[in-house]
């Protein structure tokens, strides 16, 4: 009874060519692995995920919500045709991307989340996304929204993407935009690099073991934590709040 | 004029801060008035830009003496542009200068990430001439990008030159913990790889995204005193020993050379007068690099070197930290921030903690004589300071 009630929940995925990987430099000068995750590996990506539910600033908790829920969805078997890149620099997880793929030629863009900030990191990820959707599995065009007004200048402004406004996005059904194969190949050369194939031992280092971030975004530090208090003029506080974040003792 | 001494320094992470702009300037405040050791003040003097336009709240300078029970202490907020923190410090010095006042605390603070960054871009663009600039759509990196491609004809400033600025500031900040960039960056990957484009493309041509400072929150604050005052607190003694500040042009076009910041030359010449001092003579310096050229066009107006050379010391490494003379050790405005307001006091508060030796890792060795240029409208409105540690 269970494995036939197994078989009715768990959708089947439709053959989806694997994305080929690739590298890019960034401006820190590291090198970076973009590069599909099996779904074995995603347990991997979870923990790390995770603490960013609690990150309220850029709305990442709002998107590491739903991120978990996707990758557990995919990881569970219960999210149809759901692919999943990650951006790794030097086995550290540096960004996640997901989609899927809602027939052979629409694409369906999920989340966008980057670890390391300041680098352009998140940009580099969702173009490699749309390279997926539009070069890879040859989608006519892929449905977007934005939860965060930095996904709003990153997709909305940058790619111009089109109105799709009669179509429910999937994430909370507000209205879509659309990247369309037109205008992907008008931002191709400003906005979509990376460089193939990528040298053995940058691929041997990502495909390895998936590493944790080294910077991820953490809750906002107080800096007037010491004015708050109103009874710490010293402002130990502040100190105290930065070597805990900075993961240092705490002597003070 | 009595001599006027920086005894107590206060600043806040350069970031984006989710309080009240009063709060940001009364925390910097805070810790100055801590490190001089003092509880009561003559005079309040807040340094901001934007606050009415952009955080709704006026009268600054009541609600910070008010937030650190200051009362019944003068108090009053000075807006002049970027050019606010300078000119809040020479109020300051002129009120203890003169003998008015014996204690002064002078804050800058300023809290632009509570609006998007296109918001913000047109609140300082409101700096420029109504009529002659601002309608026409001129913002800060338009002008800047003018007066870098004028620059680049005449003396031979390129893109690797301004990259370079770029690099050297925002790597600083990396040793400095109030700074807001924390992230290393490379010529390699803002400027030679396939992908630096797309890393860092052009905002405003030739100027690119590495080019500009972060739009920044953050406040800022000095203690000034009579040198009575100084030898009663028992702080390092820091003295402000030149105050320099003048003005040129509205409207940029109606200068006769636009690459010639004639309000920089004579608010550094006034200052250098003042102290008795040459350009030659400073150990560290703060230059304001709102965008990389800046620092590159003031190090040569303030005569650290000759006109069209500063690009040709910075290949040297002689503005980099162990330099001939290390510009923007701290990062700048490129690498800690520019929260507008703030910025003048926070260069100050970097040169102060250079001359007490207390800069870490980003310690010019033996510093003693510093100087600060705080960059108002597009060069029209500039204070200049030199500092001296006495020991």
């Amino acid at each position: 009874m269970s494995v036939d009630l197994e078989k009715i929940l768990r959708p089947v995925d439709s053959p989806m060519v694997p994305y080929e990987p690739k590298y890019m430099l960034l401006a820190s000068g590291e090198a970076a692995v973009v590069r599909q995750v099996d779904r074995d590996e995603i347990p991997d990506l979870l923990k790390y995920v995770e603490p960013l539910l609690h990150v309220e600033r850029d709305y990442y908790d709002v998107v590491a919500a739903r991120v978990y829920a996707e990758l557990l969805g995919h990881y569970r078997h219960r999210f149809q045709d759901q692919y999943v890149l990650a951006v790794q620099i030097d086995g550290e997880l540096a960004a996640i991307v997901n989609g899927r793929q809602v027939s052979p030629k629409l694409g369906l863009s999920l989340h966008t989340l980057a670890f390391r900030r300041g680098l352009r990191v998140g940009a580099h990820a969702f173009a490699a996304k749309m390279e997926y959707h539009i070069d890879a599995l040859g989608h006519d065009e892929v449905l977007i929204v934005a939860e965060s007004p930095i996904g709003f200048r990153r997709w909305m402004i940058e790619y111009k993407l089109e109105k799709r406004f009669d179509i429910p996005h999937e994430l909370g059904g507000v209205p879509s935009w659309a990247l369309t194969r037109e205008l992907f190949n008008r931002a191709r050369s400003s906005l979509v690099v990376g460089r193939r194939p990528v040298p053995p031992e940058l691929l041997d280092r990502a495909m390895e073991a998936i590493l944790p971030p080294s910077d991820p975004p953490t809750p906002a530090l107080d800096p007037l934590a010491a004015t708050r208090s109103m009874y710490d003029p010293t402002a130990t506080a502040l100190v105290i709040q930065r070597w805990e974040m900075e993961g240092r003792p705490n002597d003070a | 004029m009595r001599d006027v001494y920086v005894a107590g320094i206060g600043i806040t992470t350069f970031t984006r801060l989710e309080y009240p702009l009063s709060e940001i300037a009364s925390y910097a405040s805070m810790m100055a008035l801590k490190d001089a050791g003092v509880t009561e003040v003559d005079q309040v003097y807040v340094a901001n830009m934007g606050a009415a336009r952009v955080n709704h709240q006026t009268a600054l300078a009541s609600a910070v003496v008010d937030s650190l029970s200051l009362t019944p202490a003068g108090a009053a907020a000075i807006e002049n542009g970027p050019a606010s923190g300078g000119s809040a410090i020479k109020a300051g010095f002129q009120a203890v200068a003169s003998g008015m006042d014996d204690v002064v605390l002078v804050a800058g603070a300023e809290r632009m990430r509570e609006v998007n960054n296109l918001e913000a871009t047109d609140f300082v663009a409101t700096l420029t001439h109504p009529i002659a600039e601002y309608i026409y759509g001129v913002t800060l990196p338009a002008h800047a990008a003018m007066f870098t491609r004028l620059y680049m004809d005449k003396y031979g400033v390129t893109e690797r030159h301004l990259a370079m600025v770029g690099v050297k500031n925002q790597n600083a900040a990396l040793n400095n913990v109030w700074a807001h960039l924390q992230q290393e960056i490379t010529l390699e990957g803002i400027l030679d790889s396939p992908e630096a484009m797309t890393n860092n493309p052009y905002v405003a041509e030739p100027l690119r995204f590495f080019d500009a400072c972060p739009v920044s929150d953050g406040g800022a604050a000095l203690v000034l005193v009579s040198e009575e005052k100084a030898k009663e607190l028992g702080r390092p003694l820091i003295r402000i020993t030149g105050v320099g500040q003048a003005t040129d042009t509205h409207a940029v076009h109606e200068r006769s050379e636009p690459t010639d910041l004639m309000a920089v030359r004579k608010a550094a010449g006034d200052a250098f007068a003042m102290a008795g001092l040459t350009p030659q003579d400073v150990d560290v310096a703060e230059l304001h690099d709102a965008f990389t050229i800046l620092e590159i066009a003031e190090s040569e107006e303030v005569g650290f070197f000759p006109k069209g050379e500063g690009h040709i010391a910075l290949e040297k490494g002689e503005t980099a930290l162990g330099g001939k003379i290390p510009i923007n050790v701290g990062g700048g405005l490129k690498g800690r921030g520019h929260p507008v307001g703030a910025t003048g006091i926070a260069q100050a508060w970097e040169i102060v903690t250079q001359l007490r030796g207390d800069g870490g890792a980003r310690q010019v060795q033996d510093a003693k004589i510093g100087f600060t240029c705080n960059f108002g409208g597009f060069g029209n409105n500039v204070v200049c300071l030199t500092f001296e540690r006495e020991d």
